[in-house]
């Protein structure tokens, strides 16, 4: 079976500095796969380079076998692959109901049309409006996204990634400045939502990572000290001095 | 009253709802109106004892009329798509070449085309320029957008006085719009059939402007304009999206020009120039580029300042930039921002308490303006009006400007009434900020 995401020897540099040296990396398809590391280990700097925000300094990025090289974000995302962002990414003058259209429409065939009138595409409303549904966002359909709560515009952002129905799903810090409640909504949906896709989540909060994850992969200093199942990270003594010692401490 | 108001206001905003005949004839009515009300005006300028059209008033309505199609072209880039153009112009004037050079093949038996589709023929030049420009300025977004739209205005102008067979030097490319071909058998020899052709194309490219805003294309330009980054990952590349708005919204650009070359029957040097472009921009920030009508509000408050008050006043565009100094500090909305901030406070239903507080202010508001006016026409008379022979009057009475009573008189009244107007203000916030709680806490502010 074929990996939904492949790294061979991938490295990132800015200027002088070394940001991810020497990455080699395989998720299969359907897997939580979860990244972790301390702040500056290169974790969001690698979700940019597997959604080609950012250029490869070198080695292969390979998502379904198909090498990534060269490809500007909108193409990637057109192969099926669909990430959120650190900081909230949406578009916060248009409502609810619209910013979750916008996620549907290129995956839905209307590309740059202007002849569809988006009132009588029934069919599509109809899918927007029941993800709006899994989303619990219902009563804010209207409201412009600029004006809901934190935890309600990740929600959202979580909803735009996956409208599209892509295989490869990034999530990076999804469920970051959360509290306990929300933070435990959010991965429901999570779970819920990408329920057999492919996830690449980076994240801090370990009660998240070691429940949500199907292989965890850590990354210290631009370099994959380790990448196993949750229970065998756990035991991990490379691991445990690297990260969760310090984080224990 | 409120509470029908509320319910009925989500449901007018979504668009998902399928247009049923009701719906649509209750969406349409708005539009008749406007169309009708627009055929109407002009029979309030008519001289019944000469039975003549009023000129002045025809082409003041025609202008309105073909400067919105412009303005709200010009918003389909900077308030759809967050792409501030400084040079929009070259799309309207070429458009209007275009239609000249047309019209006149027409004339000359070259070609045949009906004068009401010679609109048509503008609107498809100014698409085809727009393919070719939009291809060179929608590579890059905010800033460096806006200064490669400004030098290709420049370049468009510096070309209007080279090339002259196309553009006609500074004296421009006269036409005749009497070209004898016509769908309805009209002549289109007075300004009231003009006038007529101006409505009909008018309505027909706003509401194709309208409709355009509710497609896959005008949502994305939204998304583009609120996130670029965002619209990448969702599939769309952002300069696709640049690039086909720029395109479109330089074919309603050459409708609007195109109607301008069958009112004037001229088109010259200055369709293409800044100063055109900066006609859009004032319009659309003074109407609001943020809701659709903005512009088209915009526009006929600057018609109405360029076309009346410059009848009145040598100073018409100091005072234009005054006000739009005016609205971008205090209401960076415009008046369409301004009507729609009333809307919670409406829908709580206490409107009304406004009338006295909004008396207070424009009281004052109305000594500070009419000091100011004062004074720039006393500096305006002295330097440009005593040299054309004319009188300075307040009212009837005829007043000397070399004299310190006027003088006096506008400054008194300009900052007497201004901190008169401070001192109002103050209440007046207060009013509002009580009745927007009002409106916050029985929950009808969206």
């Amino acid at each position: 079976m074929s990996n939904a995401i492949s790294l061979r020897g991938v490295t990132k540099s800015f200027g002088r500095t070394e940001i991810i040296r020497g990455v080699d990396l395989d998720i299969p398809h359907g897997q939580r796969h979860a990244m972790i590391g301390p702040n500056g280990a290169g974790k969001t700097t690698l979700f940019n380079l597997i959604s080609g925000r950012f250029s490869l300094t070198s080695g292969t990025i390979e998502l379904n076998g198909r090498s990534i090289d060269g490809l500007a974000p909108h193409e990637i995302n057109r192969l099926g692959l669909s990430r959120s962002f650190q900081i909230t990414s949406i578009f916060p003058r248009l409502t609810v109901f619209e910013n979750i259209r916008c996620g549907l429409l290129w995956a839905r065939g209307y590309r740059y049309s202007f002849w569809h009138l988006l009132g009588g595409q029934r069919a599509l409303n109809e899918e927007a409006d029941r993800l709006i549904e899994r989303l619990n966002l219902e009563d804010r359909r209207n409201v412009p996204a600029g004006l809901l709560s934190y935890a309600e515009q990740r929600a959202l952002e979580v909803g735009i990634t996956v409208a599209g129905g892509a295989e490869i799903i990034l999530l990076d810090e999804p469920t970051a400045g959360m509290s306990h409640s929300e933070t435990e909504y959010a991965v429901a949906l999570i779970r819920a939502v990408t329920e057999g896709k492919t996830l690449l989540i980076v994240e801090h909060d370990m009660s998240v990572v070691f429940g949500l994850a199907d292989v965890i992969t850590v990354l210290v200093y631009g370099e994959v000290i380790a990448s196993d199942v949750p229970a065998r990270i756990r035991g991990d003594k490379a691991v445990q001095e690297a990260y969760l010692g310090t984080e224990a401490a | 009253m409120s509470a029908d108001a509320t319910q009925r206001a989500p449901q007018g905003r979504t668009l998902s709802a399928a247009p049923g005949s009701a719906g649509l004839a209750r969406r349409a009515w708005p539009w008749l109106v406007a169309i009708v009300a627009a055929l109407l005006l002009p029979w309030l300028f008519f001289d019944w004892s000469t039975h003549r059209h009023s000129g002045f008033a025809l082409t003041m309505l025609s202008e309105i009329g073909l400067m919105a199609i412009f303005a709200l072209s010009f918003n389909m880039q900077m308030g759809q798509a967050g792409l501030l153009s400084f040079g929009h112009a070259i799309l309207f004037g070429l458009g209007g070449y275009c239609a000249a050079h047309t019209m006149n093949a027409v004339k000359a038996g070259a070609m045949w085309l009906p004068v009401e589709l010679v609109p048509l023929v503008g609107g498809l030049g100014g698409l085809l320029f727009g393919v070719l420009f939009g291809y060179v300025a929608t590579k890059q977004r905010a800033t460096a957008f806006a200064m490669i739209t400004m030098g290709l205005g420049e370049l468009v102008a510096a070309c209007a006085l080279m090339f002259m067979g196309f553009f006609g030097g500074e004296g421009g490319i006269s036409t005749d719009r009497v070209i004898g071909i016509s769908l309805f058998g009209v002549s289109y020899s007075s300004s009231w059939q003009v006038y007529c052709l101006v409505v009909a194309w008018t309505a027909i490219a706003v509401l194709l402007m309208r409709l355009q805003t509710q497609t896959p294309l005008g949502r994305m330009a939204n998304a583009t304009r609120d996130n670029f980054e965002r619209a990448q990952f969702v599939g769309y590349d952002p300069r696709m999206v640049r690039f086909c708005q720029f395109a479109l919204s330089g074919f309603f650009a050459g409708i609007g020009g195109g109607l301008y070359a069958i009112v004037y029957e001229i088109v010259t040097f200055d369709t293409v120039a800044a100063a055109k472009s900066a006609t859009a921009l004032l319009a659309a920030y003074i109407g609001g580029a943020g809701g659709f009508f903005g512009p088209f509000l915009g526009t006929i408050v600057v018609v109405l300042l360029q076309s009346g008050v410059s009848l009145l006043s040598n100073a018409w565009l100091l005072y234009v930039g005054v006000l739009f100094i005016v609205m971008v500090m205090y209401a960076p909305g415009g008046l369409v921002g301004i009507i729609a901030q009333h809307a919670p406070i409406a829908r709580a239903g206490r409107l009304r308490e406004l009338i006295v507080p909004y008396v207070r202010i424009l009281l004052p508001g109305a000594f500070s303006v009419f000091g100011f006016v004062l004074l720039v026409e006393l500096a305006s008379f002295t330097t440009i009006g005593a040299a054309q022979g004319k009188a300075f009057k307040i009212g009837p009475q005829a007043v000397d400007p070399a004299t310190a009573f006027p003088w006096l008189l506008g400054a008194a009244a300009l900052i007497g009434g201004g901190l008169w107007l401070r001192l109002e203000a103050r209440g007046f916030r207060a009013r509002w900020d009580a009745l927007m709680a009002d409106a916050k806490a029985k929950g009808v502010m969206l």
